[in-house]
Parts: C-alpha cells; sequence; structure tokens
C-alpha cells in the first residue's frame, strides 16, 4: 500500500481489494483533476450551480461549493457547462471485438456447448482497439464488457475505457454470469432452455456442496464442466447478477420464477415485453437493462416492443438501466437515453439508467455512478443537456485523467479534410 | 449508346410524372420516344395497336421496354380524399433553402398550393395550428427494406435476397412487398412519407426496387408512387463474393466480371429491341428476358441504378463499369468512404445514400466517419442520408441532425436548409421523385410533416403527417392512423404501429 492509499483508506479499500485481484496498480493509475464552477448534475444528490468536484488520485475527494483546489493540480474550466458522472454502459463488448465480420478479431462468444459459464472475457479484452478511443470521446467512461451467445454465455467485466493493459482496464472481473432465454438457446424449446439452467445450476450447487467426494471421483455424473460448475458459485450465492437477455413477457415471468427459486440476483437484459408483466418485475426487485429505440416487433418474442417501453417500466416502480447493446457505436447510449426521454421517462431517471442505475445493477454502485466523494473520478463536461444533438464534449475525465478526445475517426477526417494536391497517404509527415 | 440515352433519362422521368395526369403527358412521352430508340414502333405484345395514335403506339413502346406491358404492374395508388388545410404559424423548413418563422403552408387538392406568410385560408379549410412547431417536407428514405423484409422477420417472411444467382436483374422487389409489415407505419410516425424498398445486396445485381407512399393498400401496386422510376440494385465488394464463395464469384475481380458480363448481354439485347421497336422488322420481333429487359431499361436511363458500395476504390471500380457501358449510377449506398472521393461524385452527379455514424461492422465499413455527409455537402455532391434500418427510419430527422452537429463539431459549416435535404429534397432526387416531392413549395404534393419542435432535436415527435395533403398519421388522434392487420388480436392496443 503505498502513501496515497492511506489518505483515503476508507475509500479505497475496496478499490485496492478489487485492484489487487484484477492485477493493478494499488494507485488505481490515479490522478488529481479539478473540474470548476459546473453545474455539477450528481445523481445521487442535488445538482449544483457553479460547483467544484475536485479528484485526487483517481477518487472524488470533494463535490460542491467553495472546494479548495490544491496548487499544481489541473484544472478544467466549467463555467457555464454541465457535469456528469461517466457514461456507464452495461451492455456492449467493447474491447473484445474489432471488425464484426472478422472473427479472428471478435472474443465475445465461445462457439460449442451451450453452457459455457466457465469463460472469461478479461485475456481478450484489447487495450488497443480503435473502438475504446471512438466510444470514449462520446462520454462513456465505463462498460460492462459483456460475452454473448449460447445460453450461458459466459463472464463480463467491468472495465473503465482507460489504461494501456487489460489489468489496468479492468474494475472488476467476473462481475456478471450472461444468459440467454429463448426457444433457440437450447434445443429448440423454452421448456428445453429451463430445463437446462436448473440442471446446471442444482448441478452446481451440488458441486459446491461435494467438491471432496467429487474430487475423489465418488459424485454421480454432472452435466458441465468442473469449471462450468465452479464459476456457477458466485452466481448461486448472490455474489454476482445474473444478466439474462429476454424479451418475451411469458420468458421473463419464466426466468423470474426461476431467479426466485435458485435465490439468483437477477437482471434482465433486452425486455422488449417487459412493460407488459412491469408490476411482477417490479415486485422481484429485478432491475432491467433495455434498448428504448426498440419499437419493432420483429420476432415473436417481441410483438410489443415500443418506445414506451423505459417509461412504463419505470413507473411501476422497475429499476431502468439503458444499454447500448452495441460495441462499435457503443456511443449510441446518449442517443438512447434521450429517446426514452421522448417517450415519457423523467430526464433526471435517464440520466441516471446510464450512470448510477447500471452501477447499482451491477453492485459497483458504491465506486461508479455517482459524483461524490469516495468515489471513482470519471466525468463528463458537455456544453449543455447531454442528451440533446447539440451538445458536445469538453472533457471526459478517468480516474482523475483528462482523456485525450482525438481517435482514428478524426485522423481520417483531418487526413481527407482537403482533397488538394497532395496524395493522402502522404498526408501525415511526423514520420 | 447514343446521345439519346444520355438525354433521355430526365426527360423520360419528366413525362412520366404526368403519366396518370392526362393527354398533356402523354404528347411530352410521344416527343420524348420520337426522339429516342423506339420512336414510332407499334408493340407487338398483346393486341396489335395499329390504327392507334402514334401517342398510344409510343405509351404501347415504352410499358413493352419497362416490362410494363398492358399497363401491367402500374402504380394503382390513390391518394386519400381530403379537403383544403392551412397549416398556420410554425416554423416552416421548406428544404428548399428558407426557413419561415410564423410561416404558413397550404394545401389544396392534394398539393402545396402556397408557402408563404399570412396566407388566407380558403372556405372550408381545416386550420392547424402550428404555432411553436415545425413544419417539413415528408421525409425519404432511398434505402429501405421495409415490406421484403418486413416484421416478423421470421421463416417464410424474408423476400429481399433471390440468392440463387448472381445476376438476379429479373426479379423486382415489388412482387415481395408485404403491405401489411408493421414497420411501414412505425416509419410513418417517425415523419416518413416516401421510401424505396430494395432488393438485398447478396447479388452483383439484385433486382428492381420500388418506390413506396405510405399509404395502407391491400396490395403492393397500391403503394407505389405513381411515376417514380424503378431502381435497380447493384452490390459491390463484400456480401456476393461471401454469398457466392464457392461457386463465384468470390473475388472482387470476380464481381466485376459479372457485372460486365451481364451488360454486355444487355447491351446487344437493347440494340436489338430499339432496332425492333425503331420499325426495323427484318428480323422476327425478339424474345423477351426479364433479365436483360431491366438492364436495357439502364442502359436507356429509365431505371436508376442504387449501387451498395462501401469503399472509395469498389466505388472508383464501379464509375469505370458506368463508363464502359454509357450508364449512369444515381446513387451509391452505403459509401463509408464516400468522402475520400467526393469530389468524383460531385464532378459525375453521383449521389451518396449515406448513414450518420455506421462503421467497423466488415472491413470494407471501417472507414465510416460522421462528418461524411458534411463533407460531401461541402464538395457540392448529393449527399443524402438513409436508414437500411427498420428502425433508424424512424429517427431520420434525429440522424441528420446527428450528422450535421458532427459536421459542425469540426468546424464544417452545415446549414438547416442543407442537413434537412439529406433526408427530404436530395433523397427525392436519388429516386427521380424530386419534381413530385420533397420540398416545401409550391406545386409539389402535398407530403409535409408538423412537427413538435424542432425536428433537430432529440425530443420532438412528428404530430401529423400528410401525404398528398391527407393526414395519414395523427399523433394526437386514438383511432385512424394505419395499423397492420397482422397486429390484430396479438396485444391490446398500444399506440403501436401509428397509434398515440
Amino acid at each position: 500500500m503505498n502513501r496515497r492509499g492511506r489518505a483515503y483508506e476508507p475509500v479505497l479499500r475496496g478499490a485496492i481489494l478489487i485492484a489487487l485481484l484484477a492485477g493493478l496498480p494499488a494507485d488505481g493509475s490515479g490522478q488529481d483533476v479539478a473540474v470548476t464552477g459546473g453545474t455539477v448534475y450528481t445523481v445521487s444528490g442535488e445538482v449544483l450551480e457553479g460547483a467544484t468536484v475536485l479528484v485526487r488520485d483517481g477518487i472524488i475527494a470533494a463535490v460542491g461549493h467553495g472546494v479548495a483546489v490544491p496548487a499544481g493540480v489541473h484544472t478544467i474550466d466549467a463555467t457555464g457547462r454541465i457535469v456528469t458522472p461517466g457514461l456507464f454502459d452495461a451492455t456492449t463488448s467493447l474491447g473484445l471485438v474489432e471488425v464484426g465480420a472478422v472473427s479472428s478479431t471478435v472474443d465475445a462468444r465461445l462457439e460449442g456447448d451451450p453452457v459455457r459459464a466457465a469463460f472469461d472475457v478479461v485475456d481478450g479484452i484489447n487495450p488497443r482497439s480503435v473502438l475504446i478511443p471512438v466510444n470514449r470521446a462520446a462520454g462513456l467512461t465505463t462498460a460492462l464488457s459483456a460475452p454473448g451467445g449460447g445460453l450461458i454465455s459466459g463472464q463480463a467485466a467491468i472495465i473503465d475505457l482507460a489504461g494501456s493493459a487489460a489489468d489496468e482496464m479492468v474494475v472488476r472481473p467476473r462481475a456478471a454470469m450472461m444468459a440467454n432465454y429463448n426457444a433457440g438457446t437450447a434445443g429448440g424449446a423454452r421448456g428445453g432452455a429451463s430445463l437446462r439452467l436448473r440442471e446446471v445450476l442444482d448441478d452446481a450447487r451440488f458441486w459446491r456442496d461435494n467438491q471432496p467426494a467429487f474430487s475423489a471421483g465418488r459424485t454421480r455424473e454432472l452435466s458441465a464442466s468442473r469449471l462450468d460448475l465452479e464459476a456457477l458459485g458466485p452466481v448461486l450465492d448472490g455474489e454476482i447478477p445474473l444478466i439474462v437477455g429476454v424479451h418475451r413477457a411469458s420468458d421473463i415471468e419464466a426466468v423470474l420464477r426461476l431467479a426466485d427459486e435458485f435465490g439468483l440476483d437477477l437482471v434482465i437484459a433486452g425486455g422488449s415485453e417487459a412493460w407488459m408483466v412491469a408490476d411482477r418485475i417490479a415486485a422481484a426487485g429485478v432491475p432491467v437493462i433495455l434498448k428504448p429505440l426498440n419499437s419493432s416487433p420483429s420476432g415473436f418474442d417481441r410483438l410489443g416492443a415500443r418506445f414506451e417501453n423505459a417509461a412504463l417500466l419505470d413507473q411501476a416502480g422497475v429499476d431502468v438501466v439503458i444499454g447500448s447493446f452495441n460495441s462499435h457505436n457503443a456511443r449510441w447510449l446518449l442517443l438512447e437515453a434521450g429517446n426514452a426521454v421522448r417517450f415519457g421517462l423523467p430526464w433526471d431517471t435517464a440520466l441516471r439508467a446510464v450512470t448510477l442505475a447500471p452501477a447499482t445493477a451491477l453492485g459497483i454502485a458504491d465506486q461508479y455512478g455517482s459524483l461524490e466523494p469516495g468515489k471513482v473520478g470519471n466525468l463528463v463536461v458537455w456544453t449543455g443537456d447531454p442528451f440533446e444533438l447539440s451538445t458536445e464534449i469538453e472533457a471526459v475525465v478517468i480516474r482523475g485523467a483528462a482523456m485525450s478526445l482525438d481517435h482514428r475517426q478524426l485522423e481520417l477526417f483531418r487526413r481527407y479534410r482537403e482533397l488538394d494536391d497532395e496524395r493522402p497517404a502522404f498526408k501525415e509527415s511526423g514520420f | 449508346m447514343g446521345d439519346c440515352t444520355r438525354q433521355a433519362p430526365k426527360e423520360i422521368e419528366m413525362a412520366r410524372w404526368h403519366h396518370s395526369g392526362g393527354a398533356s403527358s402523354l404528347v411530352v412521352l410521344a416527343l420524348v420516344a420520337a426522339g429516342c430508340a423506339s420512336g414510332g414502333g407499334a408493340s407487338t405484345n398483346g393486341p396489335d395497336p395499329a390504327g392507334a395514335s402514334a401517342a398510344e403506339r409510343a405509351e404501347a413502346d415504352r410499358q413493352l421496354l419497362n416490362g410494363t406491358p398492358n399497363g401491367a404492374w402500374e402504380s394503382s395508388y390513390e391518394p386519400i380524399a381530403s379537403g383544403p388545410v392551412l397549416i398556420r404559424g410554425g416554423t416552416v423548413m421548406t428544404a428548399a433553402g428558407e426557413e419561415i418563422e410564423g410561416g404558413d403552408v397550404l394545401l389544396v387538392d392534394g398539393r402545396i398550393e402556397a408557402v408563404g406568410l399570412g396566407l388566407d385560408a380558403p372556405a372550408g379549410a381545416t386550420i392547424i395550428d402550428a404555432s411553436g412547431r415545425f413544419i417539413t417536407p415528408g421525409i425519404i428514405d432511398t434505402h429501405s427494406h421495409l415490406g421484403v423484409y418486413p416484421s416478423p422477420g421470421v421463416e417464410g417472411m424474408g423476400e429481399g435476397n433471390e440468392a440463387t444467382n448472381p445476376v438476379t436483374a429479373e426479379v423486382w422487389a415489388e412482387h415481395g412487398v408485404w403491405p401489411q409489415d408493421p414497420g411501414f407505419w412505425r416509419a410513418l410516425a417517425g415523419g416518413v412519407t416516401t421510401l424505396q424498398s430494395l432488393p438485398g445486396s447478396a447479388n452483383l445485381i439484385g433486382g428492381r426496387g420500388i418506390t413506396l407512399k405510405l399509404v395502407p393498400g391491400r396490395g403492393a401496386t397500391d403503394m407505389v408512387f405513381p411515376g417514380a422510376p424503378m431502381g435497380l440494385k447493384m452490390a459491390c465488394g463484400e456480401n456476393p463474393k461471401r454469398v457466392y464463395a464457392s461457386r463465384g464469384p468470390s473475388t472482387r475481380m470476380g464481381n466485376v466480371a459479372g457485372y460486365r458480363e451481364a451488360f454486355i448481354k444487355a447491351e446487344r439485347y437493347r440494340q436489338k429491341w430499339d432496332r425492333w421497336l425503331a420499325g426495323d422488322r427484318e428480323a422476327d420481333r425478339p424474345d423477351r428476358d426479364l433479365e436483360l429487359e431491366t438492364l436495357a431499361e439502364v442502359l436507356r436511363g429509365n431505371i436508376l441504378i442504387q449501387n451498395h458500395c462501401y469503399r472509395a476504390d469498389d466505388m472508383l471500380t464501379m464509375l469505370e463499369l458506368a463508363r464502359e457501358f454509357g450508364f449512369s449510377i444515381r446513387s451509391f449506398h452505403h459509401a463509408t468512404e464516400a468522402y475520400k472521393i467526393r469530389d468524383r461524385l460531385a464532378e459525375e452527379e453521383v449521389g451518396a445514400s449515406v448513414w450518420v455514424d455506421w462503421w467497423g461492422f466488415k472491413m470494407e465499413a471501417l472507414d465510416g466517419i460522421p462528418q461524411n455527409l458534411a463533407l460531401l455537402t461541402e464538395a457540392g455532391a448529393n449527399a443524402i442520408l438513409h436508414t437500411d434500418s427498420g428502425l433508424e427510419i424512424q429517427i431520420l430527422n434525429q440522424n441528420a441532425a446527428r450528422a450535421m452537429y458532427a459536421g459542425r463539431s469540426v468546424g464544417l459549416d452545415v446549414s438547416r436548409d442543407e442537413a434537412l435535404r439529406w433526408i427530404t429534397i436530395n433523397s427525392a432526387w436519388a429516386l427521380g421523385i424530386d419534381g413530385e416531392t420533397g420540398s416545401l413549395e409550391s406545386g409539389k404534393a402535398g407530403d409535409v410533416v408538423v412537427w413538435s419542435g424542432d425536428p433537430f432535436s432529440v425530443y420532438s415527435r412528428a404530430d401529423q403527417v400528410f401525404i398528398d395533403g391527407a393526414v395519414v398519421y395523427d399523433r394526437f388522434r386514438t383511432q385512424g392512423n394505419p395499423r397492420s392487420d397482422f397486429e390484430l388480436g396479438i396485444l391490446p392496443e398500444t399506440g403501436q404501429g401509428g397509434g398515440r
């Protein structure tokens, strides 16, 4: 533990623990920054006009009026600007995909058995992915980088969009177990998906409780590999959420029953027809990660898809999380949130749905999602309403470091800004 | 190819505009036909029109060339009857250069009668108070698969790709359009009044696209935009070579050889038919060939090429192909790298129908940037915002705004009028219907949207959508908005498909 850790011990204890687990430097690579004079949307509390957010060693040290900025701390003047927490996308494969159709660049899906619970994406995360700066420049600072496909897809990692190595980016590895529930995920019938999920969860419980016997080869045959069963332990213990991609109202009910039966920390993803069973979802205390721009009855499991989904769920008391369900354009998260507002979601709830709500659903709200002392210093400075199409970004801060807003698409723009006599390939003469 | 083909398209389109408009249009047709390959010829398809007037013979020839003999496949679209409407006191964004505060739009007999300040309401006019609201032309999407890849996208419903042969110029999207696609009415609720439904991009030449008006009908022809030229879907690059990898083409080389072989045959076919129609009856009447009939119409300039093509070098290759066979490409589609060759596109008057920011989903899409539209516009090219998506067609106004602001954020000076043109008049031009719709100018069709606020705000909604002067969608009415048969009895009325 270094000197910095001591000064912020209560704050950093959890972070350091996680950092150690993830192989992060103990100081989290945190830096100092002061963002002054902005209208600060803390999300967890009030909106503060003309306030300062001070970040020390990557952690928010103070938010409010009259915050003294220590000498030498880099200052961003946000006067007349809006300051929010960094955006948190809970449904993306950022870092795990480079070119969708080039399979050698896609590490978000393990082929083979429909149960791939042990699949951990962390080693596939590429910190040099060109997708990361593109989306970071749009205000994304944190993501759940998730695997897909199959019945149980594997384990997702929470990452900050900063760092030059995967272990520097990873905030929490194995942060959630991903699954899918529909007719296609196991044997061509919904009952098959239920059967297989029950079987593997039951076997995981059996394995957990009978490890000595298993090791001695004195147990019955189990339905998944040792590693898969082991990976499901934290799900059974409610330590990490099970995020299930599911759309049809009756499928959502089936998954709610299953989660209740096994005492799981369930999160629904997709949820096109969630509004139709909103009361049940609310009663179960299950958050829904949804894509507001979803209104077409494109399959029989989503005939009820409608733009008002987010607003109706919120009215029923469901904790609404907005996700991009995209990687190259995870930056659409803002557009998604703005459109949720267009169809009735209160503005504050929409901002929460892309900041604190995902952090809460993923069990990391003690560190992420709002601007309050003790939380990680991820924030964005906007020229106006973050959801409005005319708004631009002036600064993106991750762990106290002001990030470059440049990226490959802007490099392409600059190269082709003028079609003059010079051949484009010779334009950058920096080499 | 003579000058005739080069000169013909606009004139023929102009003439066809008024095809349903009575005798005067037929005179224009006759003039065009007489000046071109088919002048004076009589069709031998169907009843012998001997004794028919020159105009009637010319029309019969036109139908035969186009593959619509006896008037088959012509539009059966009927505008919804409406009285005069005065939309009063809104911010009128014309897509013709002006933005008029407190302006009025007057619709009479389905047409735009006048646009301006302080217009008088004719007797019996419905008056719509648009104060605080915005008025734009109806939005047009040049690239949709609504109808051919409808919702639900399940077994039995995919009509977009006749992926059995790399060249299927003989198929028509119109024959696969399902008028009950619920996506049509969601698009309408987003302010869209016209779209081109295209075959997919599996094939080098995928078939004819069709321009539709978003007014419900029982058959596809009930939605066909009267007089609009058809499109020909062509595809470059990765899709055809992936789909046909085992039988070929499996490379870009094979793709280009495939186009060339098809057009060599088509040119021979066109010459044979044009000679025959010109009165040279020494040979027997040529047999009809559906594939070549379509391609010959492309060579004559009567069908507009809509070319799926991403990379700059692929587009330049297609321009060489067009030069070889003397046709023109109306618009590239997707064209993620159009900005790299925007000077050439401007010079050759080839449009570019693009997204705002799709990129990276395959190699040929890697270099897509959100400034594509702004750069094309600056260069004077015909820049068009398209969707290729049943979702994004519902937020074309927002996407235009995003592309406009993406340009402005790096110092490109894009005006609001220019951004609106990307989804209205420029799109209309790419479909050959810019004389009829796409801007708020007197004489044009009454295709108009009244927005709750600035259409370039994420929070605005289409309140009323007019097509040919009739309210087809009204956000505030609980009954009377189009709804697909498919959605009956499945869910309680939720306001979907153009409801609340």
